[in-house]
């Protein structure tokens, strides 16, 4: 369990975390999602014990990261901002190290080893030194050092910045095989990335949490939830559509996408509307090219809470 | 405690390897003493079975090179940002400070080992005390450490290795300058006895000195083993407030 109390760092009259109190269980996976310079890495920096707090209190596990450090840091695997390793090194070489460090000895350090390695495909690339290997490849030594030790506490700083989209989708994967009993914090601002792996997500913005939900109920949040989004092809009449589609009892509003040639109806209270619509789409034999019921988008919520909280 | 600044240590010490400043420490150091102790130090025409004229060029010697061992050890770390991968890892400051300061010596330690065909040419050509040049071996360790301590700490103080560099040599400078007599002179046209001690009491050049006259002497080792911790710990302090920025 990592329990944050109050959390505040202040840089000078700066407040770059303001008060952020949150608790995280094992077999969560917490997605820290906010604008940039919202605070997120400072937030994950004293989580981890990289930056102390101006004020507030972390414990993981019960252990206060103030009193017991080293104790706390080693059962933490932790994934800074732009995975930052030794470039001088071979990735064998570095987590080596890391295992080294990390007290991992015989048998369980090289089967530690060789199972990273497999999971994040590096063994093409073992004895290079890192500076020379792609950012793809660089972010996945960085994500190898943190899992090493099979920590029951995994942070990490943007885990799939840099990755092209099926390293991102492996990443993901890997992210979820182990949520079952670890306790797992990421920071991100992929939207996708958040409804994909994360199971809680806590919005900050300016230092503060402005959402704390799981992912569905946040999508809930959007005005596009199940609203039905209709396109019609080059012929049909966009505006006796539209003026037809606001009469349905079930409808609050209407948008016409005149370029996209769509119109998207809002439901009034969050109904169903999808038989409504489709019915008078029959009615009149609309020359449909699309019809579907929206669920709702992210990147919307997002925006309007995060702007919200902005002005 | 120990392993954690072994594996440190370990680690660091390949570094400097990999990348060839630990070679190229060690073939200057070679080079320069050789042409330093041959041609300026007069070695054959003293006719004298010591290393004199090789000892007395370490202090400057040093100040030029160590301040090269010493610059990357923090700032490059700073630079890359894994400092906060080290920080984050189960070791404490102490263990990744004392890890990458003894690495960081062993460098210099080696290069004074290799230089053992002086010791061997000496003892062939005459009959040295042996002793001395034992003293004379510890004094300028103990000085190389003196050094790469100030340098240490310069380093995590600063992101930037040139001006890690630039700031260390400068205060090395300090350290040796107060123990050469134009300094000492001039303190003692008007300063109490005192005050002149002391002033000669807090360079290097002092104990090295008296070191190079082949007594081990208790309050030398103390004195080098003073600054050397002293700097260490503030080297812990400025890593401390620094690290995150």
């Amino acid at each position: 369990m990592i329990e944050a109390r109050e959390l505040t760092k202040r840089y000078g009259s700066l407040t770059a975390v303001d008060a952020l109190s949150f608790s995280v269980a094992p077999g969560e996976v917490l997605g820290f999602l906010g604008p940039n310079g919202a605070g997120k890495t400072t937030t994950m920096r004293m989580l981890v014990g990289f930056v102390p707090p101006t004020s507030g209190t972390v414990s993981i596990n019960g252990l206060s990261i103030d009193e017991q450090p080293t104790e706390v840091k080693s059962i933490i695997g932790y994934l800074p901002e732009g995975a930052p390793s030794y470039g001088e090194m071979t990735p064998l070489a570095f987590l080596d190290f890391i295992a080294d460090i990390r007290k991992l000895t015989g048998q369980r350090k090289t089967s530690r080893i060789g199972e990273v390695v497999e999971r994040l495909h590096l063994q093409p690339v073992l004895g290079q030194t890192i500076d020379t290997l792609s950012k793809g490849f660089k972010r996945r030594v960085g994500l190898a050092q943190a899992i090493l030790h099979d920590p029951p506490v995994l942070i990490m700083d943007e885990p799939t910045d840099g990755l092209d989209p099926n390293q991102k989708h492996e990443v993901r994967q890997l992210i979820q095989d182990m949520a079952s009993d670890k306790i797992i914090v990421i920071s991100t601002h992929i939207l996708e990335e958040v409804d994909a792996v994360c199971s809680r997500a806590v919005i900050i913005s300016r230092g503060r949490i402005v959402a704390d939900d799981t992912p569905n109920a946040l999508i809930r949040r959007s005005r596009f939830h199940n609203a039905v989004t209709i396109r019609l092809h080059a012929d049909g009449d966009l505006n006796a559509a539209e003026v037809m589609l606001k009469r349905l009892t079930g409808v609050r509003d209407v948008e016409v996408d005149q370029h996209a040639r769509s119109i998207t109806a809002f439901p009034r209270d969050d109904q169903a509307i999808l038989s409504e619509v489709s019915q008078l789409a029959t009615e009149h034999s609309w020359p449909l090219e699309e019809l579907h019921l929206e669920s709702g988008r992210l990147d919307e919520v997002f925006r309007s809470i995060t702007e919200q909280a902005d002005s | 405690m120990i392993s954690g600044i072994r594996v440190i240590a370990v680690r660091e010490f390949r570094g400097y390897f990999v990348t060839p400043l630990a070679y190229v420490f060690v073939v200057i150091f070679l080079m320069l003493t050789g042409i330093f102790t041959f041609y300026i130090g007069n070695f054959y025409g003293r006719d004298q079975a010591d290393l004199l004229p090789f000892f007395n060029f370490h202090p400057w010697l040093y100040l030029f090179l160590v301040p090269a061992v010493s610059m990357r050890l923090w700032a490059e770390e700073r630079k890359t940002g894994s400092i906060e991968l080290l920080m984050t890892l189960p070791v404490t400051l102490w263990q990744s400070v004392l890890g990458k300061y003894l690495a960081a010596w062993s460098i210099t330690g080696i290069a004074l080992i290799l230089t053992f065909p002086m010791w061997i040419t000496v003892n062939y050509l005459g009959e040295p005390d042996n002793g001395v040049i034992i003293a004379e071996y510890l004094g300028s360790f103990l000085l190389a450490g003196g050094f790469l301590a100030i340098g240490a700490c310069i380093s995590a103080a600063n992101r930037n290795q040139v001006i890690a560099f630039i700031i260390t040599v400068a205060i090395c400078f300090l350290f040796l300058l107060s123990g050469l007599p134009m300094v000492l002179d001039f303190f003692s046209a008007w300063a109490p006895q005192a005050v002149v001690d002391a002033v000669a009491g807090v360079s290097f050049l002092t104990h090295f000195n008296s070191l190079s006259k082949g007594v081990i002497d208790l309050r030398d080792i103390v004195y080098f083993a003073l600054v050397i911790g002293g700097w260490l710990y503030a080297n812990t302090i400025v890593l401390d407030m620094k690290k995150a920025e």
